[in-house]
Protein backbone atom coordinates (compact mmCIF):
# COMPACT_ATOMS: atom_id res chain seq x y z
CA UNK A 1 0.00 0.00 0.00
CA UNK A 2 1.44 3.12 -0.62
CA UNK A 3 1.73 6.12 1.75
CA UNK A 4 -0.96 8.13 0.08
CA UNK A 5 -3.34 5.30 0.27
CA UNK A 6 -2.73 5.22 4.02
CA UNK A 7 -3.07 8.81 4.52
CA UNK A 8 -6.45 8.47 2.39
CA UNK A 9 -7.47 4.96 4.61
CA UNK A 10 -6.62 6.97 7.62
CA UNK A 11 -8.26 10.40 7.42
CA UNK A 12 -11.53 8.68 6.13
CA UNK A 13 -11.32 6.70 9.66
CA UNK A 14 -10.05 9.35 12.05
CA UNK A 15 -11.61 12.61 10.47
CA UNK A 16 -9.55 15.66 12.17
CA UNK A 17 -7.15 13.79 14.42
CA UNK A 18 -5.14 13.24 11.00
CA UNK A 19 -3.83 16.78 10.04
CA UNK A 20 -1.81 16.74 7.05
CA UNK A 21 0.63 14.73 4.80
CA UNK A 22 3.75 15.68 3.37
CA UNK A 23 5.71 13.70 0.21
CA UNK A 24 7.25 16.70 -1.09
CA UNK A 25 10.73 17.57 0.21
CA UNK A 26 10.65 14.72 2.64
CA UNK A 27 12.81 11.91 2.87
CA UNK A 28 9.78 9.26 4.09
CA UNK A 29 6.38 10.50 3.12
CA UNK A 30 4.67 11.78 6.51
CA UNK A 31 1.57 12.00 8.09
CA UNK A 32 1.06 14.88 10.72
CA UNK A 33 -1.56 13.52 13.76
CA UNK A 34 -3.02 15.42 17.05
CA UNK A 35 -0.42 14.40 19.67
CA UNK A 36 -3.96 13.36 22.06
CA UNK A 37 -5.90 10.38 20.98
CA UNK A 38 -3.35 9.11 18.88
CA UNK A 39 -2.98 5.62 20.59
CA UNK A 40 -6.45 4.52 18.73
CA UNK A 41 -4.68 5.45 15.64
CA UNK A 42 -1.68 3.36 15.98
CA UNK A 43 -4.09 0.64 17.36
CA UNK A 44 -5.85 0.61 13.93
CA UNK A 45 -2.20 0.76 12.13
CA UNK A 46 -1.25 -2.48 13.69
CA UNK A 47 -4.54 -4.67 13.38
CA UNK A 48 -6.44 -3.59 10.19
CA UNK A 49 -5.92 -6.35 7.76
CA UNK A 50 -4.53 -4.17 4.87
CA UNK A 51 -2.46 -2.33 7.02
CA UNK A 52 -0.74 -4.71 9.79
CA UNK A 53 1.60 -2.13 11.13
CA UNK A 54 3.87 -4.37 13.23
CA UNK A 55 6.90 -2.92 13.56
CA UNK A 56 7.94 0.62 14.85
CA UNK A 57 11.36 0.61 14.15
CA UNK A 58 11.99 3.90 15.38
CA UNK A 59 9.96 6.59 17.56
CA UNK A 60 12.11 10.30 18.26
CA UNK A 61 12.07 12.95 19.86
CA UNK A 62 12.90 16.36 18.09
CA UNK A 63 13.17 19.64 18.65
CA UNK A 64 13.44 22.03 15.63
CA UNK A 65 14.13 25.28 17.16
CA UNK A 66 14.51 27.53 20.36
CA UNK A 67 11.22 28.25 19.75
CA UNK A 68 8.82 25.81 18.02
CA UNK A 69 6.59 22.84 18.92
CA UNK A 70 8.51 19.64 20.10
CA UNK A 71 8.41 16.90 17.79
CA UNK A 72 7.87 12.85 18.10
CA UNK A 73 8.28 10.91 15.00
CA UNK A 74 6.94 7.29 14.54
CA UNK A 75 8.04 5.44 11.48
CA UNK A 76 6.61 2.17 11.24
CA UNK A 77 7.06 -0.75 8.63
CA UNK A 78 4.46 -3.75 8.17
CA UNK A 79 6.81 -7.02 8.19
CA UNK A 80 4.31 -9.04 6.46
CA UNK A 81 3.12 -6.68 3.53
CA UNK A 82 6.41 -4.84 3.82
CA UNK A 83 5.10 -1.10 3.49
CA UNK A 84 6.58 2.10 5.84
CA UNK A 85 4.84 5.18 6.56
CA UNK A 86 6.24 7.93 9.07
CA UNK A 87 4.41 9.77 11.52
CA UNK A 88 5.14 13.15 13.42
CA UNK A 89 2.89 15.09 15.49
CA UNK A 90 3.83 18.07 17.46
CA UNK A 91 3.26 19.44 20.71
CA UNK A 92 4.06 22.65 22.69
CA UNK A 93 6.92 23.46 24.54
CA UNK A 94 5.23 24.08 28.21
CA UNK A 95 2.90 21.44 28.41
CA UNK A 96 4.65 18.70 26.37
CA UNK A 97 1.93 15.82 26.04
CA UNK A 98 1.85 13.04 23.76
CA UNK A 99 -0.27 9.43 23.90
CA UNK A 100 2.34 6.72 24.89
CA UNK A 101 2.20 3.75 22.84
CA UNK A 102 4.83 1.83 24.73
CA UNK A 103 1.26 -0.80 26.02
CA UNK A 104 1.20 -1.41 22.11
CA UNK A 105 4.85 -1.72 20.56
CA UNK A 106 7.19 -3.23 23.54
CA UNK A 107 9.99 -0.99 21.41
CA UNK A 108 8.27 2.24 22.44
CA UNK A 109 8.93 1.76 25.89
CA UNK A 110 12.65 2.62 26.29
CA UNK A 111 12.56 5.22 22.71
CA UNK A 112 10.12 6.57 25.29
CA UNK A 113 12.10 7.05 28.12
CA UNK A 114 14.79 8.42 26.34
CA UNK A 115 12.64 11.00 24.51
CA UNK A 116 11.04 12.13 28.26
CA UNK A 117 14.57 12.12 29.17
CA UNK A 118 16.35 14.33 26.95
CA UNK A 119 13.73 16.62 25.76
CA UNK A 120 11.15 16.33 28.38
CA UNK A 121 8.31 15.14 26.08
CA UNK A 122 5.60 13.63 28.62
CA UNK A 123 4.24 10.37 27.66
CA UNK A 124 0.48 9.59 29.26
CA UNK A 125 -0.26 5.87 30.23
CA UNK A 126 3.83 4.60 29.89
CA UNK A 127 3.88 2.06 32.57
CA UNK A 128 7.56 3.49 33.98
CA UNK A 129 8.22 6.79 32.44
CA UNK A 130 11.90 7.82 34.30
CA UNK A 131 15.22 9.10 33.05
CA UNK A 132 17.06 6.03 31.20
CA UNK A 133 20.49 7.88 30.29
CA UNK A 134 20.83 10.95 32.93
CA UNK A 135 21.28 10.78 36.41
CA UNK A 136 17.65 10.79 37.95
CA UNK A 137 18.32 13.49 39.89
CA UNK A 138 19.72 16.11 37.02
CA UNK A 139 18.17 19.12 35.87
CA UNK A 140 16.64 19.91 32.98
CA UNK A 141 16.11 18.26 29.66
CA UNK A 142 19.68 18.42 27.21
CA UNK A 143 19.08 18.35 23.78
CA UNK A 144 16.21 21.15 24.13
CA UNK A 145 17.48 24.07 21.85
CA UNK A 146 16.77 26.05 24.55
CA UNK A 147 18.97 24.34 26.72
CA UNK A 148 21.64 26.00 29.04
CA UNK A 149 24.25 23.62 31.15
CA UNK A 150 24.26 24.15 34.97
CA UNK A 151 27.52 25.21 36.37
CA UNK A 152 27.97 21.82 38.57
CA UNK A 153 26.65 18.65 38.99
CA UNK A 154 27.28 17.05 42.29
CA UNK A 155 30.25 19.47 42.97
CA UNK A 156 31.73 18.74 39.46
CA UNK A 157 32.31 21.67 37.39
CA UNK A 158 30.62 21.21 34.02
CA UNK A 159 32.13 23.43 31.87
CA UNK A 160 35.55 24.73 32.03
CA UNK A 161 36.66 27.68 32.20
CA UNK A 162 38.34 28.67 29.20
CA UNK B 1 78.35 -4.08 53.12
CA UNK B 2 82.19 -5.23 54.97
CA UNK B 3 81.17 -6.76 58.31
CA UNK B 4 78.39 -8.43 57.34
CA UNK B 5 80.31 -10.10 54.18
CA UNK B 6 79.80 -14.15 53.97
CA UNK B 7 78.06 -14.13 57.28
CA UNK B 8 74.52 -15.34 56.03
CA UNK B 9 73.78 -18.34 53.20
CA UNK B 10 73.86 -17.81 49.61
CA UNK B 11 70.00 -17.29 49.60
CA UNK B 12 69.59 -14.36 51.53
CA UNK B 13 70.01 -10.84 50.02
CA UNK B 14 70.52 -7.67 52.18
CA UNK B 15 68.57 -4.65 51.09
CA UNK B 16 66.73 -1.53 51.98
CA UNK B 17 62.97 -1.51 53.02
CA UNK B 18 62.30 0.77 50.21
CA UNK B 19 64.17 -0.80 47.83
CA UNK B 20 62.12 -4.12 48.08
CA UNK B 21 58.78 -2.62 48.35
CA UNK B 22 59.67 -0.20 45.80
CA UNK B 23 60.82 -3.31 43.83
CA UNK B 24 58.04 -5.55 44.23
CA UNK B 25 55.21 -2.97 43.98
CA UNK B 26 56.61 -1.71 40.71
CA UNK B 27 56.82 -5.15 39.15
CA UNK B 28 53.34 -5.86 40.05
CA UNK B 29 51.45 -2.90 38.34
CA UNK B 30 48.03 -4.61 39.06
CA UNK B 31 45.40 -2.52 37.32
CA UNK B 32 41.76 -2.31 38.11
CA UNK B 33 40.45 -1.99 34.41
CA UNK B 34 38.35 0.78 33.78
CA UNK B 35 37.33 0.81 29.75
CA UNK B 36 34.70 3.28 29.42
CA UNK B 37 35.32 4.24 25.74
CA UNK B 38 37.36 3.58 22.55
CA UNK B 39 40.64 3.68 24.57
CA UNK B 40 39.44 0.65 26.36
CA UNK B 41 39.59 -1.35 22.77
CA UNK B 42 43.74 -0.18 23.12
CA UNK B 43 44.21 -1.14 26.57
CA UNK B 44 43.03 -4.55 25.97
CA UNK B 45 44.89 -4.91 22.49
CA UNK B 46 48.09 -3.68 25.16
CA UNK B 47 47.15 -6.18 27.39
CA UNK B 48 47.24 -9.30 24.38
CA UNK B 49 49.59 -11.29 22.97
CA UNK B 50 51.34 -8.68 20.72
CA UNK B 51 52.11 -6.14 23.22
CA UNK B 52 51.86 -8.87 26.62
CA UNK B 53 51.67 -6.17 29.81
CA UNK B 54 52.37 -9.25 31.43
CA UNK B 55 56.05 -9.35 30.59
CA UNK B 56 56.12 -5.90 33.08
CA UNK B 57 53.95 -8.19 35.75
CA UNK B 58 50.64 -5.75 34.82
CA UNK B 59 48.16 -7.36 34.75
CA UNK B 60 43.76 -6.70 34.30
CA UNK B 61 41.79 -6.95 37.63
CA UNK B 62 38.37 -6.51 37.53
CA UNK B 63 38.00 -5.83 41.24
CA UNK B 64 39.00 -2.80 42.81
CA UNK B 65 40.42 -4.34 46.27
CA UNK B 66 43.17 -6.47 44.24
CA UNK B 67 44.21 -3.75 42.67
CA UNK B 68 47.08 -0.93 42.71
CA UNK B 69 47.21 0.96 39.65
CA UNK B 70 43.45 2.52 37.99
CA UNK B 71 43.64 2.74 34.16
CA UNK B 72 40.70 5.56 33.54
CA UNK B 73 40.78 4.20 29.85
CA UNK B 74 38.03 6.16 28.04
CA UNK B 75 35.50 9.09 28.26
CA UNK B 76 34.65 9.62 32.09
CA UNK B 77 30.70 10.88 31.77
CA UNK B 78 29.34 12.76 35.16
CA UNK B 79 27.12 9.95 35.89
CA UNK B 80 29.97 7.46 35.55
CA UNK B 81 32.39 9.91 37.69
CA UNK B 82 31.16 9.44 40.81
CA UNK B 83 31.41 5.61 40.39
CA UNK B 84 34.87 6.52 39.29
CA UNK B 85 35.42 8.11 42.53
CA UNK B 86 33.99 5.43 44.76
CA UNK B 87 35.52 1.96 42.91
CA UNK B 88 38.89 4.40 43.53
CA UNK B 89 37.89 4.66 47.05
CA UNK B 90 38.19 1.07 47.69
CA UNK B 91 41.42 0.17 45.95
CA UNK B 92 43.60 -0.33 49.16
CA UNK B 93 46.61 1.66 49.51
CA UNK B 94 49.19 2.30 47.43
CA UNK B 95 47.08 3.33 44.80
CA UNK B 96 47.32 4.77 41.39
CA UNK B 97 45.89 6.57 38.69
CA UNK B 98 46.43 6.42 34.93
CA UNK B 99 44.60 8.88 32.98
CA UNK B 100 44.79 7.38 29.36
CA UNK B 101 43.41 9.53 26.13
CA UNK B 102 42.11 12.65 25.92
CA UNK B 103 38.77 12.32 27.43
CA UNK B 104 40.21 10.97 30.74
CA UNK B 105 42.76 14.24 30.20
CA UNK B 106 40.74 16.98 29.43
CA UNK B 107 37.05 15.45 28.01
CA UNK B 108 38.61 15.56 24.54
CA UNK B 109 36.51 16.09 21.90
CA UNK B 110 33.61 16.78 24.11
CA UNK B 111 35.24 19.70 25.90
CA UNK B 112 32.19 22.21 24.02
CA UNK B 113 28.82 21.25 24.23
CA UNK B 114 29.71 18.03 26.20
CA UNK B 115 26.99 18.71 28.98
CA UNK B 116 27.61 15.19 30.50
CA UNK B 117 30.98 15.50 30.46
CA UNK B 118 33.87 15.18 33.12
CA UNK B 119 36.53 17.91 31.79
CA UNK B 120 39.04 15.50 32.92
CA UNK B 121 39.47 12.64 35.49
CA UNK B 122 41.75 14.74 37.90
CA UNK B 123 39.14 16.90 39.18
CA UNK B 124 37.61 13.61 41.16
CA UNK B 125 40.92 11.63 41.60
CA UNK B 126 44.47 12.00 41.82
CA UNK B 127 45.86 11.21 38.69
CA UNK B 128 49.50 10.00 38.73
CA UNK B 129 50.17 9.65 34.80
CA UNK B 130 48.56 11.28 32.26
CA UNK B 131 48.86 9.40 28.55
CA UNK B 132 47.96 11.87 25.38
CA UNK B 133 46.00 10.64 22.47
CA UNK B 134 42.78 10.03 20.92
CA UNK B 135 43.19 6.78 21.44
CA UNK B 136 46.92 6.24 22.17
CA UNK B 137 48.13 3.34 20.80
CA UNK B 138 49.12 0.41 22.89
CA UNK B 139 53.21 1.62 22.88
CA UNK B 140 52.34 4.97 24.51
CA UNK B 141 50.38 3.30 27.70
CA UNK B 142 53.20 1.03 27.92
CA UNK B 143 55.16 3.92 28.11
CA UNK B 144 53.09 5.49 31.05
CA UNK B 145 53.14 2.04 32.72
CA UNK B 146 57.07 2.69 32.64
CA UNK B 147 56.89 5.47 33.88
CA UNK B 148 54.96 4.91 36.57
CA UNK B 149 57.44 1.87 37.48
CA UNK B 150 59.98 4.44 37.85
CA UNK B 151 58.20 7.04 39.39
CA UNK B 152 57.31 4.13 42.25
CA UNK B 153 61.18 3.35 42.25
CA UNK B 154 61.75 6.48 44.01
CA UNK B 155 59.29 6.49 46.85
CA UNK B 156 60.51 6.15 49.97
CA UNK B 157 58.35 4.53 53.07
CA UNK B 158 58.85 8.48 55.09
CA UNK B 159 58.18 10.50 52.25
CA UNK B 160 55.86 8.78 50.49
CA UNK B 161 54.87 9.59 46.97
CA UNK B 162 53.94 13.07 46.93
CA UNK B 163 58.10 14.08 47.19
CA UNK B 164 58.59 12.00 44.08
CA UNK B 165 58.39 14.84 40.93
Amino acid sequence: MTAQEIYTKLSGKFGDRILEFMEEGTQNPTIHIKPQGSLPIFEYLKSEETLQMDSLMNLAGHDPEAESDLVVIYHLHSTELDHYITLKTFTSRETPKVDSVATLYRTADWHEREAYDLFGIIFEGHPDLKRILMEEDWEGYPLRKDYVPAEFYRGMRIEKEK
Amino acid sequence: MGALNHKFNENILITSLDKLLNWSRSGSEWYFQFGLACCAIEMMSAAAARHDLERFGAMPRSSPRQADVMIVAGTVTLKMATRVKRLYEQMAEPKYVISMGSCANSGGPYWQHGYHVLKGVDQIVPVDIYIPGCPPRPEALLEGLIHLQKKMREETILGGKENVK
